[in-house]
């Protein structure tokens, strides 16, 4: 039961699986099916929601819910994570099978349930396309990519299928649009149509051994149909799921069902596959039609290259290369028309307003503060958009296979890879997809050492810091010093999280490392409009951020960077007065007081006050650069960057405060720092929610900022022995 | 009796037995691959590990040490 700890679905005391009436005319509809079947893509044309259309399992983490319109009135669809079957042998197969069964908090059990299967694959879709139908819900099956099938030899046979399943088919091509008005008057009628129910019959023998459990689970409140279910789901799980925890000598129950149904010479562990896949060998038979097989796909083409022993290593690190290098190259004229931007409309404001603590306000606190973060939404919308394309075109995947061996020599596998590498965009959705690891060990391990994986927030930073201070050099002719710098930063984190990872699963989380069972999906063009609405789902999720947490911090820092004032003393320059003003104000003091503590990496107290900042999310770093060297600032230094200001600072004394060793420490201290408070909240929440949680995240802070603070203090200190600084 | 992980690409096979761990021969299972299931090597990942095998037209990998558990003929 620990095993599938998602911390989302809680069993209620005394569940009621029967139908709960629902109110107000409202169609509450489920849409389930295995990965890569396009469901995202129907879920989107059925609702014209923005809704992320992934590759691979665990993109669709949390609840998904859209809405549509239909002649009758308002339905509201439920996207469910994509699962191969309802054994709930991973929180994402947990929360399909406890919505289905009406054990999820706050959903209530669906009205209709569609079942989206891949008519090129219809074999394996029907496995759980069969345990679904078998929950006696009102089911629709959904047909999708039949011109795909098609163009591949193999024609189904619809009315057939239908005959076959007791549940209606509707083909569907849901990247075109094809077939969704048949498939919502379908939903509609569903719910008239007589219940479906299982199709297959069990050796005597089994199903006399699991009557007793099933009489147990009906009586526990479960329905004849789900008690049929469960009980054969019982039989081949190691560990049964949380919602059944409450029924009483259930252990027992099962225990004797497995050893009646081996007295009778059957496998308790195949039982429910074989019968099954037995029972879809014949549905299969009857309305499937194939013209030729075994033909070479493009898949198979494109993957002799991509997957070549030699070529297929090199293909990724290239890949991995050119996306970074691309960061910088190509974002940067689109930077420079931003802080223009910003820039001008500094100018214009400084100008507007008459002097005084207002214009400061505007001028210095907000557009300074949020511009400074601004200006690197297009390198993470680069970034953005290159891993939607990995993603949508299902090389993800590619790479997870690629990796596998590599990923397991530090103690885990494939399946940690794909969540990690979604944390170069953002741990947050990283730590949820780790969802499809089935081992709670590993996806400890994972989600511990995700935030190490340098996410977008920290492109400010890099890009601050390696565009003002890393030399734009060329390097072997192809590459450039900025890029590499960059790259070395992600990698950097990469190895250390793979480093750390290994240790905790050595150490603290040992135990033996699961099998990794993964299909690779066939290529696809990533659609652009898809790929558009993704990338600007997560960009205006930036955006968002900046327009409030870092709005709000900005204003807030200003305030505490312009008071108390206090008067220039006679003969200062206006350079020394600003500096003694922002030295006097209630951040100078707080830098003052921190500086002790970042002496030692070679920070002055600016650059503490950042730190102390960036407690609530790394970027406000910069913003509170941005805003510190905005603060007494004249109207005509509206234009000057924040990049300029940061060459021309000096210590008191005269030298340099940011040499090439003090930016490189600083980098590497927020590739390491756990500064987030929103993944802080996540980790809290997925490792076991209240104190359990909460003891993992400040774990987890705790170790990041002492590898942080370490580290720097190694680059610094050693960089100067070394006689660098 | 020769297991999955003794065959070479290109080479195809009937499963007769999935064995070792409950939980992976559960989930090979539920995703197709059985007894009476005919599989075929694709490939091996670059690194020697994990497998591909096509089975029931689709795209799987799992490692060589749950292909050690299925004997083939």
């Amino acid at each position: 039961m620990e095993e599938a700890a998602a911390g989302i679905i809680s069993a209620p005391a005394a569940p009621s699986p029967a139908e709960a009436p629902r109110g107000g005319g409202v169609l509450h509809v489920a849409l389930i099916g295995n990965p890569n079947t396009g469901k995202s893509t129907l879920f989107n044309a059925l609702t014209g929601m923005r809704q992320r259309v992934g590759n691979y399992s665990g993109v669709t983490v949390e609840r998904v819910e859209g809405r549509y319109r239909d002649a009758d009135g308002p339905v509201v669809l439920l996207d469910l994570p994509g699962t191969y079957s309802l054994s709930a042998s991973s929180p994402d197969e947990e929360i399909a099978l406890a919505v289905l069964t009406g054990h999820a908090d706050g959903i209530g059990l669906p009205d209709v349930v569609i079942v989206v299967v891949d008519a090129a694959n219809l074999e394996r879709n029907l496995f759980l396309a069969s345990q679904v139908l078998e929950l006696g819900l009102p089911t629709v099956i959904a047909l999708n990519q039949v011109d795909a099938a098609e163009a591949a030899g193999i024609r189904i046979d619809a009315v057939e299928l239908t005959l076959e399943l007791g549940a209606p088919v509707v083909p569907i091509v849901a990247t075109r649009g094809q077939g969704l008005d048949v498939l919502r008057s379908a939903v509609r009628k569903a719910i008239a149509l007589p219940r479906p129910a299982r199709q297959f019959e069990l050796p005597p023998e089994a199903a006399a051994a699991l009557a007793p459990l099933e009489a147990r689970l009906t009586a526990a409140g479960f329905s004849e149909s789900a008690s049929g279910l469960e009980s054969l789901r019982l039989l081949a799980v190691q560990q049964p799921g949380r919602h059944v925890s409450h029924v009483a000598g259930l252990e027992a129950a099962v225990a004797k069902a497995r050893a009646r149904i081996e007295e009778a010479g059957l496998h308790p562990t195949s039982l429910e596959a074989e019968s099954r896949y037995g029972w879809i060998a014949g549905v299969v038979d009857n309305a499937v039609h194939r013209s030729r097989d075994g033909a070479r796909t493009i898949t198979d083409r494109i993957d002799a290259v991509m997957l070549h022993r030699v070529a297929g290593p090199l293909i990724f690190l290239l890949v991995m290369a050119m996306v970074f290098q691309s960061i910088f190259t190509w974002a940067e004229p689109m930077i420079g028309w931003v802080e223009g931007l910003f820039g001008a409309l500094g100018g214009a404001v400084a100008a507007a307003l008459p002097p005084g603590d207002l214009n400061s306000l505007i001028v210095d606190g907000v557009i300074a503060g949020v511009g400074s973060v601004l200006v690197f939404l297009p390198q993470i919308t680069i970034l953005f958009l290159f891993l939607g394309i990995l993603e949508d075109t299902g090389y993800m995947a590619r790479a997870a296979f690629i990796m596998d061996r590599f990923m397991r020599s530090v103690g885990l596998h494939g399946r940690s890879f794909i969540p990690l590498l979604s944390g170069y965009a953002c741990a947050v959705p990283g730590i949820m997809a780790t969802r499809t690891i089935e081992s709670r060990k590993d996806r400890l391990a994972t989600i511990m050492v995700l935030p190490l994986m340098s996410c977008s927030a920290r492109i400010p930073i890099y890009a601050l810091l390696i565009g003002t201070f890393i030399p734009s050099v060329a390097v072997a002719g192809v590459f450039n010093l900025q890029g590499l710098t960059l790259l070395g930063m992600y990698l950097l984190g990469t190895v250390t999280a793979l480093l750390v990872a290994s240790i905790f699963k050595r150490t603290l989380l040992k135990g033996q490392t699961r099998p990794m069972i993964m299909e690779l999906p066939p290529y696809r063009l990533p659609r652009p409009r898809s790929l558009a609405l993704s990338v600007g789902h997560r960009a205006s999720m930036f955006l968002r951020k900046a327009g409030t947490v870092i709005l709000a911090l900005s204003i807030v820092l200003w305030a505490l960077a312009t008071y108390p004032k206090t008067d220039a003393a006679p003969g200062m320059s206006d350079e020394q007065a600003q500096e003694a003003a922002l030295a006097h104000s209630a951040l100078g003091r707080m830098g003052h007081v921190v500086e002790p503590l970042v002496a030692p990496l070679g920070y002055d107290w600016k650059i503490g006050v950042g730190i102390l900042s960036s407690f609530a999310a790394r970027e406000v770093f910069v913003s509170t650069m941005g805003t510190i060297y905005g603060v007494g600032g004249d109207a005509d230094e509206g234009s000057t960057t924040l990049r300029e200001k940061l060459r021309a600072e000096t210590h008191a004394g005269g030298a340099v405060v940011y040499t090439p060793l003090v930016a490189v420490g600083l980098m590497v201290f927020y590739v390491f720092a756990m500064m987030c408070m929103s993944t802080t909240a996540v980790v809290v929440r997925e490792t076991g929610g209240g104190w359990a949680g909460a003891r993992w995240a400040a774990f987890q802070f705790a170790w990041m900022l002492a590898l942080a603070y370490g580290s720097a203090l190694l680059v610094y200190q050693g960089g100067r022995l070394m006689g660098w600084g | 009796m020769r297991t999955l992980s003794e065959l070479s690409a290109g080479d195809r096979g009937r499963v007769t037995r999935v064995g070792g761990d409950a939980d992976a021969a559960r989930r090979l299972m539920e995703m197709g691959l059985m007894r009476g299931t005919t599989v075929e090597v694709i490939r091996r990942a670059p690194l020697g590990d994990p497998l591909e095998v096509r089975v029931r037209g689709f795209m799987l990998t799992l490692r060589r040490t749950e292909a050690e558990h299925i004997e083939v003929e």
